[in-house]
């Protein structure tokens, strides 16, 4: 996640102190990971350097935490940019549990064993998700969501897997 | 591919504490030549979600089916409250059926003849409850399951989604200790299925059912307790306990 585009998307409705930034961001888009501080102010000392905010007002005191930020033409257009840019699709080839299956098989452990209880790991998780999604408003069911559809697609990777086992040892072994 | 199963097929997991309400021990089930059920267990406790997941062709409809003793098996117990499926005569299986199970099924289970009300109050009626009465309770299990406004149409007439809200309540107006769901969702798109299951779950939380939900989706799965796999007509929890 771009924290300094979230950050510059956020400072278009006004200027914010440090503080606000980050709370308004853990709001809605932290989760279960609100940010450190340190995180918040390099990013707004990056951003003040590439000139995408400006420092608007210093309340008297000193320290970081009294500067209020104001988002520049270069920062909005940065943020309209990063919108209209579709992600890079993660392309999913790297995967430690093909890792752990293949290394199972040629090493003469339980790849079904190791499979099963992947399975059922991934399982609690999506009963955990879907508890709040369904306790959650509708922000919570598109995070929630998001994430119990990656989950599943790995179940049913593991479940092929499974099936194709003996296959895949034949050609491990061979 | 066969995988072998060890002992802990033979695990029930019910819940400690609580008496299982329907348990199954060494189920088997031939069509012919090909095996459906080989060795299967199960259990489900009052108010459980169980989820009863696996292959296509790997069994979970025909367990489905000797749990809810519609199907007999040829080996093994399917025992519900202490009693003994397959040792009840007929006419009580079936009275067990219609008052304490409920079912609901992929798709083809509403009266097409009957208004989508006629079809909920259905069987209560058949239970003994006169029309007024029944039709009252249907009338408040179609506002629970969010479909109040097919009430006057007959099966034909609504959507998917709508017309399996409406096997729901069907299913759920009986206020039935086992329901017995099988692939709930599987005619369903995302957002239908998911509201689906949402409703089912609530309601049978609400009343205490236990519900076997035969689903090969995960995503539905995710709305048990506990989930069971069945492979070549083996069954086998696999739930694992949070983290404490
Ligand atoms: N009534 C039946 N007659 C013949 N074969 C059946 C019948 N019901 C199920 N089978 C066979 O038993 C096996 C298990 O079927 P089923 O329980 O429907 O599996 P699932 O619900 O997991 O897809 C399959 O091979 C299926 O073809
Ligand atoms: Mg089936």
């Amino acid at each position: 996640m771009s924290i300094g585009h979230t950050f510059l998307g956020l400072l278009e409705s006004g200027p914010r102190h440090g503080y606000d930034l980050k709370r308004a961001f853990d709001e809605r888009f932290g989760q279960d990971r609100p940010l450190a501080y340190g995180q918040v102010y390099s990013t707004l000392a990056r951003l003040l350097k590439n000139g995408l905010v400006v420092v608007e007002g210093i309340e008297p005191g000193g320290g970081p935490e009294r500067k209020r930020y104001a988002v520049t033409d270069a920062g909005v257009t940065d943020v309209e940019d990063w919108l209209a840019r579709p992600e890079r699709p993660e392309p999913y080839l790297h995967s430690t549990l093909y890792t752990k299956v293949v290394l199972a098989l040629l090493t003469g452990r339980s790849a079904a064993d190791l499979l099963d209880s992947q399975r059922s790991e991934h399982l609690r998780l999506m009963r955990e998700l879907t508890r709040r999604k369904t306790d959650g408003d509708l922000a919570d069911q598109l995070v929630c969501d998001h994430a119990l559809f990656h989950l599943e697609a790995d179940l049913r990777w593991l479940e092929l897997t499974a099936a194709r086992l003996d296959d895949l040892a034949k050609e491990v072994r061979s | 591919m066969s995988v072998a199963r060890d002992a802990q097929a033979a695990d029930d997991g019910a819940r400690p504490g609580r008496r299982p309400l329907l348990t199954a021990t060494g189920l088997r089930k031939t069509y012919g030549t090909t095996p459906a059920l080989d060795e299967a267990d199960f259990s489900i406790s009052p108010g459980e979600v169980v989820a009863v997941m696996g292959p296509s062709g790997s069994g979970k409809s025909t367990l489905l089916h000797c749990l809810a003793g519609i199907v007999r098996p040829d080996a093994g117990v399917v025992r519900y409250r202490d009693r003994e499926l397959s040792a009840m005569p007929d006419a009580e299986r079936s009275r067990l059926r219609r008052d304490e199970f409920g079912f609901v099924f992929q798709f083809g289970q509403l009266v097409p003849e009957l208004t989508c009300l006629e079809n909920v109050a259905l069987p209560l009626r058949l239970g003994g409850v006169r029309r007024k009465e029944a039709e009252r309770r249907a009338t408040e299990w179609l506002e629970r399951l969010e479909v109040a406004e097919v009430t006057r149409q007959r099966p034909g007439e609504v959507s998917g989604g709508q017309g399996q809200r409406v096997a729901v309540a069907r299913a759920l107006v009986t206020e039935p200790r086992v329901v017995f769901a099988d692939e709930p969702t599987g005619a369903l798109d995302s957002l239908n299925g998911e509201r689906v299951m949402r409703l089912l779950t609530s309601a049978a939380r609400d009343t205490g059912a236990a519900v076997v939900l035969v689903t090969h989706e995960a995503r539905v799965a995710a709305y048990s307790d506990r989930e069971v796999v069945v492979r070549d007509g083996r069954s086998r929890d696999l739930t694992r306990e949070p983290a404490a």
